[in-house]
C-alpha cells in the first residue's frame, strides 16, 4: 500500500515535471546521474579546499576561515559548493532509493544493484560527518563528542574515544591528519562502491543531460552566493556548544542520539540497514522465469545481447554444429524477464509457419508463438471499425482503461519485447486497421530502454527494423504512465478518427498494406 | 508514425517553471543545511563531565611461589609470583553542595574482568559557586575510600568542567577554572 501511494506520487510528479523539463531533462529520470554530478562537484571543490586546509587544532579553523572570508570569491564559493553539492548528493540518493522502491525495482536479479547501493548511503554520510569534523568549530566539537560517545557505547574500545576530546590538551594536531585521510579515503570507497553498484547495468547513465547539469550548476552557484557556507565559533573544549545549526542531511541522527539513547540509534541504524538489505527477498516473490535460447534458431547475430538492459546475455563461441561463430547465452541470475531480447531476435517473426515459430531467444512464459496466437484471437474479436490493435506493456497505461473501447489489447512485460514484424503482420494480414503501441512514460521505462529501442526499431534506426512497406500513418505510439488510462482512451478515440479519415480513398493516399491474397486478386484482375 | 505524448508548454513558461523547480531545490538545500537550529544545551547552564578510566586492584593479591613450585615450571615460564587476572569494580561517588550527584559501582571491562573500569557522565548544573566532593574505592576494602578530593568551583554559563582521574598525579584532576 505504501509502495502504491509512493508510486502514484512519483507518477504524478514526473508528469508535472515532464511538462516543464520534457522527458530528456526531467530530473526525476536522472537521479542517479545527478548524484554522480554532485559527487564530482564535491570532489573538485574538495581538492581546492584541501590545498589551503591546514591540519591542526587551531590552524584548521583558521585556514577554513581564510578560505571563507579572505578568499570568498573562490575559496568561499568552493566551500559552499562543497557543502551544498554534498547535501544535494544525499537528497538525490534518498529520492533515488525511494523511487526505486516505489516502482518495485529491487526484486529478482535487481537485488544486486539494490543491495550494493545500501553501503553507499553509509559511506556518503560518513564522508559528510568527517568533513564537518575537519572545520573544528563548535559544530565539529559537538559532532566529535557525540560520535565518539556513540561508538564508545559499543564498549569495544579499551580507552573511550571521547576522552580524546575532554580538554584542549588531550587533542593532538595529528588527529586532524588522520581525520583528513579518512575524509578522503571514505569518499573514494564510496566511488568504488558506486562502480560495483553499476556492474549489472548496461549503459548506466552516470552523466546527467547537459541542460540539467547546467541548470544544477547555476543553482549551486546562486545558492553559494546568496547563502555562503560559514563556520560556527571555533571549537573550545572548555565550553559546551549550545546553539547549533545542524546540516540535517548528514546530522539528523545526532539529536536523536541525545533524545533517545546511543543504543536506540544503533538499533535504528542496524534495523534500517538490515531491512534495506533483505527488502528484495520480502514478499511478494519474484516469479518470472528467465529468457531461454533455442540454439537451433539462434544465428549468433548478437542483437539480443546489444539490447539487453542488464547484461544478462553474452555471446559465446558456438557449442553446436551450426555454421555460425557465436551463440547467445543467458545468465539466469541477471535476466529480469523483460523479453526485450525476444523483441530483438530476427527469427521472432509471425510470418513464419507455426511449426517453425521458434525464435533464437524468448521468454518461456510468453513465447513468440503464443504472442501470435494472442494477436490473432484478439483481432478476431474486434467488432468496432476501424479495428485498432493495442500493443501495451505491463507497466504503462493500464489495459483496463480500454475496456469497452472496442480495441484489442495485447500486453507484454515490456513494449520492446514486441518484435516489429508483429506490427507488419497485423496490418498486412488485415487483422487490424491501425496499431497503437503504448509503453511507459518517456524516460521512465521499467526496463530502461523499452521506449527507446521500440521507437528506433519502428523508425528504422535499430535492428530489427519495421519494414518500410508498413504504412506509418497506421501506427501510433503513446508513452503514458499507469496513471494515464484516460489519456490512452482519448488517444484511441483520436486514432480511430484518423483511421476513419484514411479509409476514405485519397489519390495517392496511404492505405493499408495489401496482404498476399489481395495482391493475388489484384494481379488476376490486371491479367483479365 | 505519429507520436503521441503530453503537450509541452511554451518555452518561456517552461523555463520559468524550471527556474521555480531549481529555486525550490535550492531552498530545500539551503534551508536544511543549517535549519532548524538545534538548541543542544541551555545557554544559561554549565556542564560537569566526570570521565576517567582506571584499573582496580586485583580481587586476589598476587602470591609468591615457593621454590618447589618454581622448579616445577618449565624453564622459560618460571616466575616468582602468580596473580589472578580479575580486578575489583571501582566504586565512585560524586556529590555537589552536599547532595549526591552520582554514585556507581563500575565493573572492570574485558571477558576476564581484567580491564580498566570506565565512566563518562555529563551533568547539567546551574552556574555559580559549588562545592564538589569526589571519592573512589579501587581496592577490595568494603568501606571507606582510597581516593578523596574536595574542591570549591565557580562555573560560568556554558562552561564545560571536566573531572578526570590520574593516579600518576595523585588522584582526581579538575578541569580548567575561570582565570586559571
Amino acid at each position: 500500500m505504501i509502495r502504491g501511494i509512493l508510486a502514484n506520487g512519483f507518477l504524478w510528479l514526473e508528469a508535472r515535471l515532464d511538462t516543464l523539463f520534457g522527458a530528456r531533462w526531467n530530473p526525476l529520470y536522472q537521479l542517479g546521474a545527478l548524484g554522480f554530478f554532485y559527487y564530482w562537484i564535491v570532489a573538485v571543490s574538495g581538492i581546492y579546499l584541501y590545498i589551503f586546509f591546514d591540519t591542526g587544532t587551531t590552524v584548521a579553523y583558521e585556514s577554513v576561515e581564510y578560505l571563507t572570508h579572505e578568499q570568498w570569491y573562490l575559496g568561499g564559493v568552493q566551500r559552499s559548493f562543497h557543502r551544498y553539492a554534498s547535501d544535494g548528493l544525499v537528497l538525490m540518493m534518498a529520492v533515488h532509493v525511494v523511487r526505486e522502491y516505489a516502482y518495485g525495482r529491487l526484486k529478482g536479479p535487481r537485488w544486486f544493484t539494490w543491495v550494493t547501493g545500501v553501503p553507499i548511503a553509509g559511506l556518503v554520510i560518513a564522508s559528510g560527518i568527517t568533513g564537518y569534523w575537519l572545520v573544528w568549530d563548535q559544530l565539529a566539537q559537538y559532532i566529535a563528542i557525540v560520535t565518539a560517545e556513540w561508538f564508545d557505547w559499543l564498549g569495544i574500545f579499551g580507552d573511550p574515544i571521547v576522552r580524546n576530546f575532554l580538554t584542549p590538551e588531550s587533542l593532538d594536531d595529528r588527529f586532524f591528519t588522520l581525520l583528513i585521510f579518512i575524509h578522503i579515503a571514505v569518499p573514494l570507497l564510496a566511488l568504488l562502491a558506486l562502480w560495483i553498484h553499476l556492474q549489472r547495468i548496461t549503459r548506466p547513465a552516470i552523466n546527467p543531460n547537459r541542460g540539467l547539469a547546467v541548470g544544477t550548476f547555476v543553482m549551486l552557484v546562486a545558492l553559494s552566493l546568496i547563502k555562503p557556507a560559514v563556520s560556527h565559533a571555533p571549537a573550545d573544549l572548555v565550553a559546551v556548544p549550545t546553539h547549533l545549526q545542524l546540516d540535517w542531511y548528514y546530522l539528523a541522527a545526532y539529536p536523536l542520539m541525545e533524545i533517545l539513547s546511543y543504543g536506540a540509534v544503533w538499533a535504528i541504524v542496524l534495523t534500517v540497514t538490515l531491512v534495506l538489505l533483505v527488502l528484495p527477498w520480502l514478499p511478494p516473490r519474484w516469479k518470472p522465469r528467465p529468457a531461454v535460447v533455442h540454439l537451433e534458431s539462434c544465428n549468433g547475430c548478437g542483437r539480443c545481447a546489444d539490447d539487453c538492459p542488464y547484461e544478462a546475455i553474452l555471446m559465446r563461441p558456438r557449442s553446436d554444429e551450426l555454421p555460425f561463430e557465436q551463440e547467445a547465452r543467458v545468465n539466469p541470475s541477471l535476466c529480469i524477464s523483460c523479453g526485450i531480447c525476444a523483441g530483438a531476435c530476427p527469427p521472432a517473426t509471425p510470418f513464419r509457419r507455426k511449426s517453425d515459430l521458434v525464435p533464437g531467444i524468448e521468454l518461456p512464459d510468453l513465447t513468440v508463438a503464443t504472442l501470435r496466437d494472442q494477436l490473432e484471437a484478439a483481432c478476431a474479436g474486434i467488432e468496432l471499425k476501424p479495428r485498432i490493435l493495442v500493443f501495451g506493456c505491463d507497466h504503462g497505461a493500464p489495459r483496463q482503461a480500454l475496456e469497452g473501447s472496442g480495441a484489442a489489447v495485447i500486453n507484454q512485460p515490456c513494449i520492446a519485447a514486441l518484435p516489429p514484424s508483429f506490427i507488419d503482420y497485423a496490418l498486412s494480414r488485415n487483422l487490424a486497421d491501425g496499431v497503437l503501441i503504448t509503453g511507459c512514460r518517456e524516460g521512465t521505462c521499467e526496463f530502461r530502454f523499452g521506449n527507446e529501442w521500440t521507437t528506433q526499431r519502428i523508425e528504422g534506426q535499430r535492428d530489427p527494423y519495421l519494414r518500410k512497406r508498413v504504412p506509418r500513418e497506421r501506427i501510433r505510439t503513446l508513452w503514458a504512465s499507469a496513471r494515464e488510462g484516460a489519456r490512452l482512451c482519448e488517444e484511441i478515440r483520436a486514432f480511430r478518427d484518423d483511421l476513419q479519415a484514411l479509409e476514405r480513398p485519397e489519390p495517392g493516399g496511404g492505405g493499408r498494406v495489401p496482404d498476399s491474397e489481395e495482391r493475388k486478386a489484384a494481379k488476376a484482375e490486371s491479367h483479365v | 508514425m505519429s507520436k503521441l505524448s503530453s503537450k509541452p508548454l511554451p518555452k518561456p513558461l517552461a523555463y520559468l517553471g524550471q527556474a521555480v523547480v531549481y529555486g525550490a531545490v535550492a531552498v530545500l538545500l539551503g534551508y536544511f543545511s543549517t535549519s532548524p537550529a538545534y538548541e543542544r544545551f541551555p545557554a544559561d547552564k554549565a556542564q560537569l563531565v566526570l570521565s576517567f578510566t582506571h584499573i582496580g586492584e586485583r580481587t586476589t593479591p598476587c602470591r609468591k611461589l615457593t621454590r618447589e613450585e618454581i622448579a616445577e615450571l618449565a624453564a622459560n615460564m618460571r616466575r616468582s609470583e602468580v596473580c589472578e587476572r580479575e580486578r575489583v569494580p571501582l566504586y565512585v561517588e560524586l556529590s555537589l553542595d552536599g547532595e549526591d550527584l552520582y554514585s556507581a559501582s563500575l565493573a572492570p571491562t574485558g571477558l576476564s574482568r581484567d580491564g580498566a573500569a570506565q565512566v563518562h557522565e555529563r551533568f547539567t548544573l546551574a552556574p555559580g559557586q559549588h562545592h564538589l566532593r569526589l571519592a573512589m574505592r579501587d581496592s577490595a576494602r568494603e568501606t571507606g575510600f582510597d581516593y578523596e578530593s574536595e574542591l570549591a568551583i565557580e562555573l560560568r554559563p556554558g562552561q564545560n568542567f571536566v573531572v578526570d582521574f590520574r593516579p600518576e598525579f595523585g588522584g582526581f584532576r579538575f578541569g580548567r577554572q575561570e582565570g586559571s
